[in-house]
């Protein structure tokens, strides 16, 4: 029997439903979903125009810039003619004018040094790396304290602002990788008196403030060594906050080592590789890779405790916004320089931040499930 | 048989056996640090020598000199060093105290509010956390304290909560509680009435598991901990009194009075704090396997059921630890109050230590506190760590 099916006919898509796409499904989704919602939704809505606007006004719309005094600013507004006038105390502190260029060749050496880490066909990295930290401090305390062949001599405590901040942080991370991973190593040894060593010395300066250290780094470093030995304040502070950083990545690298399957260690111990060759060779490559997210944390963390050098007396980018709010010609414009200082801040900590969640994300080593 | 018995394997030398190498490093260490630290030990004392300071903790029980602007225990310059120490912990204890709880609530509501289907209120509480967690706390004390001391009105025109708590330039004020005669029986009851709360939760719960029978626990454990003061409180004849503030003409008398610095640095130490706090919290809460609540719904529980008794319990145990260390490193953080004028244990401990200039005593006594502090935070952490882990069977 001959079927004649008659070809079907399909009638026309019709479009989805107004409420399931598009924004107002969005609006509906994200915002009005239940009345709860919706209540919560009014609030936060008249929350931000109570707030919003008026920060906006204070920071934009009535705020002065032009000027070069406070006299030509309202107190409707901020005055930003504070920032624009005092940028480069803020960038360099008290750094001579005429010798800034200085600390500019130190920043652009600095990034120069860092770009062969990142060239795939350099083997030597670890040497070089470690080259980098041994000629560097010698280029960067030439170079900025001055006082040969012709150059200003610059001493430390005119050193300050952002330029301070950023030096202070670069030592500590630099320090702290290299103190992390020996306390780590030590506190996972089989020797009991090493491993007491460790631990005492991790557990007592991680129980402390970290303005305590940078306290005895202060008073009590001058004491420990023989009279007419000085170090400078700036000194003390790196030695306070480079043992400080230290015991804190010792933890975030013991995280990594304890990672490491056991059989890693005795593949390494049966391929004849002595202690140093199995650690540097295959553990420590596996252990830090997992736990880079973790250093970033850590350097985040040291990045924003580099402003607790102000308690000791050093004008970091915090300590150069305070000397401003206290000088008589800002008076009444704290606000203004407190935020352009958090800001300066902020910027660097969040692009860190991103930076770890993307290599967290490209690692997989968060908690995922 | 003409094979010779297997030889025994010669002895390696004894500078290669592991054994004897520890033993020399550890040796070596020792060694080490024993020489670093005698010429460290010998250099300082030297140096006090000639700068003519005394050593031992002697000083303690001298009359300190100076006064403390913000004081929970009788205390003026008269009192010795070591009471002025004393001063300086309690008030970094009730600054810990204060920030870890408003912390936490803030914490809390920040860290549910970034998962929240609710677009608007996700990213509000993300962009407090990414603001407030990459900013220096230090920075943020100074700028909240900035802030309090120009917006906070003049004692005239108190911001005032139905007129027992007033907050204005001069700070924040409390009620103040006065002790009157029997008042050590009121004050017995409520660590009586929290224990009996506490025994008869857990009878309550042994109870359930034997027979399946449970009883309205919450209510009876709030009927013990508020009934049994206030019956003390009304039997003994209600022995103790409160103090009211009152804005007179120049400056508030009478209350309690905390400074705007305390004002400050509990506020600033909480919202910086709150944001790790967040974050915490909801990894936590995410790290609870989406299989979990499909179960919890299947089995016909409710959303706030599934939340109090499928997901809290479990994320507690991933919450728990770090955050202990962000109570911690709150506690430690209170000490940058100097940089407000808080009179915090460190504070004072720089004071002391400009006073008589035993630098080394000075600093060894605020570290061991600040020691202390951590242990017993940690301990009592790890004790109630322990109690909601997983149980492996």
């Amino acid at each position: 029997m001959a079927t004649d099916i008659a070809p079907h006919a399909t009638a026309a898509e019709l479009p989805p439903p107004r409420t399931s796409v598009g924004p107002l499904a969005w609006l509906k989704q994200n915002l009005f979903a239940t009345p709860k919602d919706t209540v919560l939704t009014i609030l936060v809505v008249l929350f931000l125009l109570w707030v919003v606007p008026p920060l906006l006004r204070w920071a934009i719309f009535d705020a002065t810039i032009s000027g070069t005094t406070r006299d030509v600013c309202t107190f409707d507004g901020a005055c930003w003619t504070v920032i624009k006038m005092r940028f480069g105390q803020l960038i360099y502190g008290l750094y001579p004018p005429e010798a800034r260029w200085r600390v500019n060749l130190m920043a652009v050496l600095v990034v120069l040094s860092l770009v062969p880490l990142f060239l795939p066909w350099l083997k030597q990295k670890l040497l070089y790396g470690a080259g980098v930290l041994i000629v560097m401090p010698i280029v960067a305390s030439l170079i900025l304290e001055g006082g040969w062949g012709g150059l200003q001599q610059v001493e430390t405590n005119l050193w300050g602002g952002l330029f301070l901040t950023l030096l202070i942080s670069f030592v500590g991370i630099a320090a702290s990788l290299p103190i992390g991973i020996l306390l780590a190593l030590g506190r996972r040894s089989n020797m009991p008196i090493i491993k007491a060593l460790c631990v005492t010395l991790i557990e007592i300066v991680r129980g402390v403030p970290l303005i305590t250290v940078l306290f005895m780094a202060s008073v009590m470093l001058p004491l420990f060594f023989p009279p007419g030995w000085s170090i400078d304040k700036l000194t003390r502070a790196l030695i306070g906050v480079s043992i400080f950083s230290g015991a804190y990545m010792a933890e975030v690298i013991r995280g990594g080592l304890q990672a490491i399957p056991k059989g890693q260690y005795e593949a390494a111990n049966a391929m004849g590789l002595s202690y140093w060759q199995s650690m540097g060779l295959i553990i420590l490559p596996q252990a830090l890779r997992l736990v880079i997210p973790g250093i970033v944390n850590t350097f985040i963390g040291l990045f924003k405790d580099t402003s607790l050098v102000l308690i000791m007396g050093l004008y970091d980018l915090l300590g150069i916004a305070r000397m401003i709010v206290a000088s008589p010609e800002w008076l009444g414009r704290s606000i203004e320089t407190y935020v352009a200082a958090g800001f300066g801040f902020w910027i660097f900590c969040y692009a860190m931040s991103r930076y770890s969640q993307r290599l967290e994300r490209k690692l997989h080593t968060g908690h995922k499930h | 048989m003409a094979q010779s018995a297997p030889r025994p394997p010669a002895r390696p030398p004894f500078w290669n056996d592991p054994l004897v190498r520890s033993i020399i490093y550890q040796v070596l260490a020792i060694g080490l640090v024993c020489a670093v630290g005698w010429y460290l030990i010998h250099n300082t004392i030297t140096n006090l020598q000639r700068l003519g300071v005394s050593t031992g903790f002697g000083f303690l029980d001298r009359p300190s000199g100076f006064d403390i602007s913000q004081v929970l225990i009788d205390y003026n310059s008269t009192y010795s060093f070591g009471r002025a120490f004393l001063v300086g912990l309690l008030n970094t204890a009730l600054v810990a105290v204060c920030g870890i709880v408003l912390a936490t609530i803030i914490g809390f509501l920040v860290g549910i509010g970034r998962l929240s289907r609710n677009w608007l209120i996700a990213r509000l509480c993300t962009t407090y956390v990414e603001i407030l967690r990459n900013i220096p706390i230090l920075l943020q004390l100074i700028f909240v304290y900035t802030l309090l001391v120009s917006v906070l009105p003049a004692p005239r025109e108190s911001l005032a909560i139905g007129e027992t708590v007033f907050l204005n330039t001069s700070g924040l004020f409390v009620p103040r509680v006065i002790p009157l005669a029997g008042a050590g029986l009121f004050f017995l009851s409520i660590p009586i009435a929290v224990v009996l709360a506490w025994l008869f939760a857990r009878w309550a719960r042994i109870r359930r598991e034997l027979t399946g029978q449970s009883l309205p626990r919450n209510w009876i454990t709030l009927l013990i901990l508020v009934g049994l003061p206030l019956l003390t409180f009304l039997a003994t004849g209600r022995p103790v009194e409160l103090e009211y503030t009152t804005i007179g003409r120049f400056r508030p008398q009478g209350g309690f009075a905390l400074q705007p610095e305390f004002v400050a640095l509990v506020v600033g130490l909480s919202i910086y704090t709150a944001s790790y706090i967040a974050e915490i919290v909801r990894s936590g809460i995410l790290a609870i396997g989406k299989g979990q609540i499909e179960a919890a719904s299947a089995l016909g529980l409710e959303r706030s059921q599934i939340l109090r008794l499928v997901v809290v319990p479990q994320a507690l145990r991933v919450i728990v630890p770090p955050l202990t260390s962000q109570y911690l490193n709150l506690t430690k953080n209170s000490s940058l109050g100097v940089a407000v004028g808080y009179p915090d244990l460190f504070s004072v401990a720089g004071t002391i230590n400009n006073q008589t200039g035993q630098a080394v005593e000075v600093i060894a006594i605020t570290m061991a506190v600040y020691l202390l502090f951590s242990l017993i935070t940690s301990a009592f952490m790890n004790w109630y760590n322990a109690r909601i882990a997983l149980v492996e069977r």
